[in-house]
């Protein structure tokens, strides 16, 4: 059974944002790295980079395939996870805490179309 | 069209395997994963289903002159128990399958043909086979066939199933009783490793499958890493590496070809090619960034499409990502630099020889 953290929200494609004040962490769920299998690259954009709700804006690639990345929220790129480029394994080790870009939100209402961790829980049928 | 299954599908999905279709059969993929099945092989044991894998029975008095007339590598006097690896040519020197031909006996060929080409296979052989005095059998439904691969793949077929096999030389066969059934067994693979595939009845493949799973030193992998680990000694597969329209000159596999014998189907165009010089060749590329190259890729040079990635990946034995590319001619010389286009970005990188990790057969 996947894990779903409370306090985060979550798209149908299997991203989570966490919301911190005018920034969002933006990663893949646990659901989406078990899907995935071993992650062994993560394609990020660059900071400064415009992130658009619905669009993607980089890919985590498994041995056997390459998933898009589609942001959550809308916003400026101001950082992205380092630490990925040498350890993508990361994302299956812990998703939640190995985020993949903080985004500077530039609607911060956008959240609230998002699934919230009971929503996402029912989304995944588990 | 409903997918086939082998005779092993109920023990893939009894242990868990996640299932895709392949050429035609519903086929593990992975029991566990991928990287963990590839380094069994690499390192200790793995045994393949590969029973989606075709097979047909030439037999007759004019066998040898038929099938050195449909296959490029020469069979001509072959000893028995001797096992050639070569292809089926279109007139157009396009390859129809690449197979494996087992000299069984006198006047006794076994043909190994991939499962995605059995039906234009069969139909090939059979269309070609009307002027010589040949029998040709189609039995893909009476055998199933596993592959077990990796270095300890020797002693525990010795041992576990009783075959006795440490004398057999690579790329031979012989036939073994085993229950009241004569089975096959040779020393081939499909992954750069030493191991032994076996050819019997459905009953006699559950029992093997079941006796070395059972035995704990051999892991079930499926054809994901199947296809990482061919990928890595350089070994093409059909339908990226090989295909209707790429001859065996174009994918480096000129060796398998013999021009010097009498008339195969598609020699006049691999003469004719190898004397114009080739226009474009498979070859390696290594990629400086760990992004994946994947099947149909682009490959440029400058902002220019010379090519695409036939099969790539970020190796597993190695870490490096690389691919395999069909590319313009002009740019296969070694140590060229060339970038492959993976989504929005261009990734440099440089061509390389097609073998990314060094086999390991007995040889």
């Amino acid at each position: 059974m996947s894990k779903i953290l409370e306090g985060l929200y979550y798209a149908e494609s299997h991203e989570f944002v966490k919301i911190e004040g005018e920034y969002g962490y933006v990663g893949i769920t646990d659901y989406a790295q078990h899907e995935l299998g071993n992650v062994v690259y993560v394609d990020m954009p660059e900071v400064d980079d415009e992130v658009e709700a619905g669009e993607d804006f980089g890919a985590v690639e498994s041995v056997k395939a390459a998933s898009d990345l589609i942001s959550p929220v809308s916003g400026t790129v101001v950082e992205v996870n380092e630490a990925l480029n040498d350890s993508p394994e990361l994302v299956n080790a812990d998703p939640y805490a190995n985020w993949i870009i903080k985004v500077q939100l530039s609607d911060a209402s956008e959240a609230e179309k998002l699934m919230d961790a009971a929503a996402y829980k029912a989304f995944l049928g588990e | 069209m409903e997918n086939k299954r082998t005779c092993l599908y109920d023990k893939h999905t009894a242990l868990g395997a996640l299932i895709s279709p392949f050429g035609g059969f519903d086929m593990p993929i992975q029991y566990s994963n991928i990287v963990d099945e590839h380094n069994a092989v690499r390192q200790a044991c793995g045994i393949f289903d590969v029973s989606h894998m075709g097979e047909v029975l030439v037999t007759g008095p004019e066998s040898e002159k038929f099938v050195n007339y449909i296959f490029t590598n020469d069979i001509t006097d072959a000893p028995d128990g001797k096992i050639y690896y070569g292809m089926m040519l279109h007139p157009t020197g396009g390859v129809v399958d690449d197979l494996l031909v087992y000299k069984m006996a006198d006047k006794r060929f076994f043909l190994v043909i991939n499962a995605g080409n059995i039906e234009k296979d069969v139909a090939w052989i059979m269309e070609h086979s009307k002027n010589f005095d040949v029998t040709v059998e189609h039995q893909s439904d009476i055998y199933g066939e596993v592959a077990v691969q990796g270095p300890n793949t020797e002693s525990v077929v010795e041992k576990v199933l009783g075959i006795p096999c440490a004398d057999m030389v690579f790329y031979t066969c012989k036939e073994v009783e085993y229950n009241g059934e004569t089975i096959i067994i040779s020393r081939t693979g499909y992954t750069g490793e030493d191991g032994f595939e076996l050819y019997g009845s459905h009953e006699f493949t559950n029992e093997v499958w079941d006796k070395l799973i059972a035995s704990g030193e051999v892991k079930p992998c499926g054809l994901g890493c199947r296809d990482t680990l061919r990928f890595e000694v350089g070994l093409p597969l059909y339908g990226d590496e090989l295909t209707d329209e790429i001859t065996p000159l174009e994918a480096g596999l000129g060796i398998f070809v013999k021009l010097e014998k009498e008339d195969f189907i598609g020699k006049e165009a691999i003469a004719a090619q190898k004397a114009e010089g080739l226009k474009r060749k498979i070859v390696g590329i290594e990629l400086k960034d760990k992004a994946i190259p994947r099947h149909g890729y682009d490959v440029e040079v400058d902002g220019k499409v010379i090519g695409q990635v036939t099969t790539g990946y970020n190796s597993i034995s190695t870490g490096k990502s690389v691919c395999m590319a069909l590319i313009d001619a002009e740019y296969g010389k070694l140590g060229t630099e060339v970038q492959v286009r993976i989504r929005k970005k261009v990734f440099p990188g440089e061509v390389t020889k097609k073998r990314f990790y060094e086999k390991n057969y007995k040889k």
